[in-house]
């Protein structure tokens, strides 16, 4: 870790911490309220990991959905409409 | 170019505004109608792979050019350098490597002074919470329709 000072005054530290803080979703925020920098940003850290995870999960998902559509399925048809295909 | 990029269309011109979710959807299911059409229905990772892409790259044009992180994103996917270890990363100085597991998760955070990585950090989790929010919506009404 750096020992030189930076040139971002306390004040604006404090102003992007709680703006981080107020991205947490409600779960992750209940012990955020008076905690130091350094945990908000392992907190900050492990919930985009999370979101990450999220995006493939879902994108198999997706994938899943995909290959199941039949094409004279309702349910594909109502997909094909929204798609536009 | 991949084609599920070219399927997103031109980046957002009111960056500042922030994407709207209208847009990040169209964009998003569009660029899956064309994984769709374009992937043999044999390659389910594939075309799992091509998803989580689009997704990324959906949610990159809709952030537009302003934020650092869209920037790398883009320049991430159009270079599909994902075979290369780690890209060689510039370290900030005048901060210090501050915050180094953040910088990590955020795209193009290695460059960045810590006050922009932050800001960067807020923009960035914004877009992806909206991006999942999406995915999770057209999940939930294919599945409402099933057997």
């Amino acid at each position: 870790m750096s020992s030189r000072r930076s040139r971002i005054t306390g004040k604006e530290i404090n102003e992007l911490a709680s703006k981080l803080r107020s991205l947490l979703p409600e779960s992750r925020r209940r012990n955020m309220s008076r905690v130091s920098a350094s945990k908000l940003l392992k907190e900050t850290c492990s919930y985009i990991k999370s979101l990450h995870r999220e995006v493939d999960d879902l994108s198999s998902r997706l994938s899943d959905l995909m290959s199941t559509m039949e094409t004279d399925s309702p349910q594909a048809e109502i997909i094909r409409s929204i798609l536009g295909s | 170019m991949d084609s599920e990029n070219s399927a997103c269309g031109n980046p957002n011109p009111n960056p500042t505004l922030g994407p709207s979710k209208l847009m990040l959807a169209f964009r998003f299911l569009r660029a899956l109608s064309l994984v769709h059409r374009t992937t043999p229905a044999s390659s389910r990772t594939c075309r799992g792979r091509r998803i989580e892409r689009a997704a990324y790259a959906s949610m990159a044009y809709s952030a537009g050019t302003g934020r650092g992180w869209s920037r790398a994103v883009l320049r991430r996917l159009h270079h599909r350098a994902r075979r290369r270890a780690v890209a060689p990363r510039r370290l900030s100085t005048t901060a210090g490597n501050r915050a180094e597991a953040l910088r990590q998760l955020v795209p193009g955070g290695a460059g960045m002074d810590y006050c922009t990585l932050l800001e960067e950090t807020a923009d960035y989790i914004k877009c992806l919470s909206m991006q999942v929010e999406l995915m999770q919506g057209i999940v939930d009404s294919s599945s409402s329709y099933g057997p």
